[in-house]
């Protein structure tokens, strides 16, 4: 065993600023050789932005970072990368259309392909992995893809390895063989990072964890490890609820999805069965990328399902029925460089030939109604974040019947969400029904009637908002759901 | 943005005048490390063109395939796609007209002839349109690469047919099929060197071209597709419609383009009937910054190069490919003045 004095890398007082905003602050931590370290956290807590300082993709705004016990600047990738941190990214950095071996050639030094190859046998032959070297990258699995990086790794003999969420999308037979290679790797030395958020995880690989929370150290914990206290410092608590949602009656069914089976997406969707009736104010919570934004695209459509079923009664009636809003609303729900007053020309029933005029009493009037501040020929490029989403609400035609939003305020400042919400649920008539995903859990559980936690590709819980309690849904988001 | 209309005007022009004076700056450049007079040759190619309206006729008669071409380019640019198989149209343009053209005489009046002809002209330019348009949404191939193997397989099919089925009496030449009897040709005063029905219809085709795009829903549609055609869905429309729709309207017109040129220009079809116009039409649009009012001008300048460069050889024993390096002056100072406004409002 390494004295306690000797760290492979150790972080002290690290502080991130972008602009004003503050994405880590004061956060240190210590990895000792021959250990796994991890780290977990909600979405947005600073996980990224901490491995991205330490991979040197990102300089740091005040702090200190020693490896080895002596300071480093880290200020490059390939500062880190001569050092001996490499990075296992959740989607695999490589060349889809080389082969395996040009992939593990990549980036060393020695381009002598029999020695490589050599190597590459070898190194699978040590860990139980079974990769042709001749084959193409991109027939590959995730989990494939991620051993040969693996092995790139381990053949520049990385003294710290970073791993980002390293078992999404893999088979339960790579993860085994991956939890076996990690734990080979501690044993020969390396300081083994490990981002996650699968509590199952931590518990069985980590020696240590460090919480974030809001960019801050919310706590540590040595093996064994308490549970609770872990979700508590990864969660705020909730206060006691401000306006409990209005339960509306719920009514007959909007949307059915049956079994439905995709692999779009990050995780995919995995044997999905729900059904979304009228009155219902749904809210998704999960991990980013857990199946949320894949599950939204598929009600409205812009999805097929692989397997399974999706049926509305709304389909063939009208599709105008339904509206989805997305995420990044610049890039994926307005069309920049049109006005106002054209974006309501497109989404409604115009005639074919337009005048300058045509569509403005319609505009002015959503522009009154909505209160965006711009003009009729104000382009959608030219609003604020928060116009932008007041401008797609407006864009929501009457009697629209599911309404899909994709992280509705994100973005926006505590007014313009709270405004938000009050016109959804004005909005939300008898007959419809409205979907929205949320990272923020206090959000959903305000304003949701019921929620859907989703957990790589699964929706592993579903229940009414006001028969679950916080604990639950963020025990669900972790993975750990109580069986019946 | 949102600018007054006048401050916006105003910023067009100073960014007119920057992109020309850029590619003045670069041509003066080159013709004074070749030791030549940019003077002597403005005053050659003035002195070819506007001194009499049979020269400044004979401008005309090339901006209008120009001025066709670059209508039907603003279609496909707004939708966001890369016509390159625009030369391919013009050609299969050519072709369907001398289609009718060639029918037995006598079988219809010739006015009737001639105006089906044109029709057929945009229906072969419009199909192989549509053909790119297809691989595209079908097979996935993108219309640069399709549009540049259509253009070759025109190329082919044209050749075919003047050496082939449409070869002249006894002998098959480069020169072409036989003439056209006289009454299937456009008619041209003396004096002139266009048809003046030519005229009227590049004029009308450019008035369509301008409403149709920024008058009615179709433009709008097209030019929301081709901005964001993500979010274009979300609005109902569907962006492999209304590519297909830009590029059929874009064919047609640029084989309405050939089918005057076989008609109106040489009588006949020749193997060189496109005479690279369309791809001096895409020039047009980018320098036009793929809006429709500036592109009359931009072309009639083009076509006064070209015209114009005629006359180098002969007066100052230049070689008339000048003009071309003056165009390409001219748009890769527009790509740059636009590319660095673009960068700078990205910021």
């Amino acid at each position: 065993m390494v004295p306690d004095l000797y760290s492979m890398i150790s972080l002290q007082d690290i502080h991130k600023k972008f602009g004003t905003v503050s994405a880590l602050q004061g956060v240190s931590l210590t990895v000792e050789p021959g250990s796994i370290h991890g780290i977990i956290g909600e979405n947005g807590a600073g996980k990224s932005t901490l491995m991205k300082i330490l991979t040197g993709f990102i300089s740091r705004t005040s702090g200190t970072i020693s490896f080895e016990n002596k300071e480093v600047s880290l200020q490059s990738p390939q500062e880190a990368r001569d050092l001996g941190i490499g990075m296992l990214y959740q989607e695999p950095l490589d060349f889809p259309q080389l082969s395996v071996l040009d992939n593990f050639m990549a980036a060393s030094t020695d381009g002598n392909p029999a020695r490589q190859r050599q190597m590459l046998t070898r190194l699978c032959a040590k860990f139980g992995f079974e990769l042709n070297p001749g084959a193409r990258q991109e027939k590959l699995t995730v989990g494939e893809r991620q051993q040969v990086e693996l092995m790139r790794l381990i053949r520049d003999q990385c003294k710290v390895l970073i791993l980002d969420e390293p078992t999404t999308g893999i088979s339960v037979a790579q993860q085994e063989l991956l939890f076996a290679t990690l734990d080979q790797l501690r044993s020969e030395g390396t300081a083994i990072i490990l981002v996650s958020h699968k509590l199952a995880e931590i518990h069985s690989l980590c020696d240590r964890v460090t919480v974030l929370r809001h960019g801050k150290l919310a706590g540590e914990q040595e093996r064994p490890f308490n549970e609770d206290g872990l979700l508590q410092a990864m969660f705020d608590t909730l206060p006691s609820k401000t306006s409990p949602p209005p339960q509306k009656e719920t009514g007959a069914s909007i949307l059915t999805m049956e079994q439905v089976v995709t692999t779009a997406g990050r995780v995919g969707l995995d044997r999905v069965s729900i059904e979304i009736h009228e009155g219902e104010m749904i809210g998704l919570a999960g991990l980013d990328g857990s199946g949320q934004s894949v599950f939204l695209q598929m009600a409205y459509g812009l999805l097929q399902p692989e397997q399974g079923r999706v049926t509305s009664p709304l389909h063939e009636e009208d599709l105008v029925m339904r509206v989805f809003l997305p995420a990044d609303r610049l890039r994926e729900g307005l069309i920049a460089g049109l006005s106002i007053r054209e974006h309501h020309l497109l989404a409604g029933n115009t005639s074919f030939i337009l005048t300058g005029a045509s569509g403005r009493a319609r505009s002015e009037q959503a522009i009154n109604t909505f209160s965006i501040l711009g003009n009729t020929e104000t382009t959608a490029e030219g609003l604020s974040g928060g116009n932008q989403q007041r401008l797609l609400l407006s864009l929501i035609p009457e009697g629209a019947r599911l309404i899909l939003l994709e992280n509705p305020t994100r973005g926006l400042d505590v007014q313009s969400s709270q405004w938000t919400w009050q016109h959804l649920r004005d909005r939300l008539p008898e007959d419809g029904a409205i979907v929205f995903a949320s990272p923020d859990l206090e959000e959903i559980m305000e304003q949701a009637t019921r929620v859907l936690v989703f957990f790589n590709g699964s929706i592993i819980l579903d229940r009414p908002t006001d028969q679950t309690s916080y604990q639950e849904v963020s025990r669900a988001i972790t993975g750990q759901v109580e069986q019946p | 943005m949102n600018m007054p209309l006048t401050s916006r005007f105003s910023t067009n022009i100073l960014q007119f005048f920057g992109i020309m004076t850029l590619a003045a700056g670069a041509v003066c450049l080159l013709l004074f490390m070749l030791d030549l007079s940019p003077t002597s040759i403005a005053g050659a190619m003035a002195a070819g063109s506007f001194t009499s309206w049979l020269k400044f006729s004979q401008i005309l008669s090339i901006w209008v395939p120009l001025l066709l071409c670059s209508c039907g380019l603003l279609f496909t640019f707004q939708a966001g796609l890369w016509n390159i198989g625009i030369e391919g149209q013009v050609v299969m343009g050519a072709i369907g007209a001398t289609i009718l053209l060639r029918l037995p005489e006598g079988v219809l009046p010739p006015t009737i002839t001639i105006i089906l002809s044109l029709i057929t002209a945009c229906i072969g330019g419009g199909l192989w349109g549509i053909f790119a348009g297809v691989l595209k949404n079908r097979g996935g191939v993108n219309e640069i690469f399709g549009g540049l193997g259509l253009n070759f397989v025109a190329q082919g099919i044209i050749l075919y047919l003047i050496f082939g089925p449409w070869k002249r009496d006894g002998i098959a030449s480069m020169s072409g099929t036989d003439i056209f009897s006289r009454e299937l040709w456009l008619t041209t005063p003396t004096g002139w060197r266009v048809a003046p029905a030519a005229l009227g219809l590049g004029i009308f085709i450019f008035l369509l071209s301008w409403f149709l795009l920024n008058r009615t829903r179709f433009g709008l549609r097209v030019k929301a597709v081709g901005i964001n055609a993500r979010a274009a869905q979300l609005f109902h429309i569907k962006p492999e419609r209304y590519g297909l729709m830009a590029i059929l309207v874009g064919g047609a017109m640029a084989g309405l383009a050939g089918g005057l040129q076989v008609t109106g220009v040489y009588h006949r079809l020749i193997p060189a009937v496109s005479s690279g116009y369309g791809y001096l039409g895409l020039l047009v649009v980018m320098l036009a910054n793929y809006k429709a009012l500036p592109v009359p001008l931009i072309a009639l300048f083009f076509a006064w190069l070209a015209a114009g460069s005629i006359q180098l050889p002969i007066m100052l024993q230049i070689d008339s490919s000048l003009s071309g390096v003056i165009q390409g002056a001219c748009v890769l100072s527009a790509l740059l003045v636009h590319g660095l406004r673009k960068k700078k409002g990205a910021r």
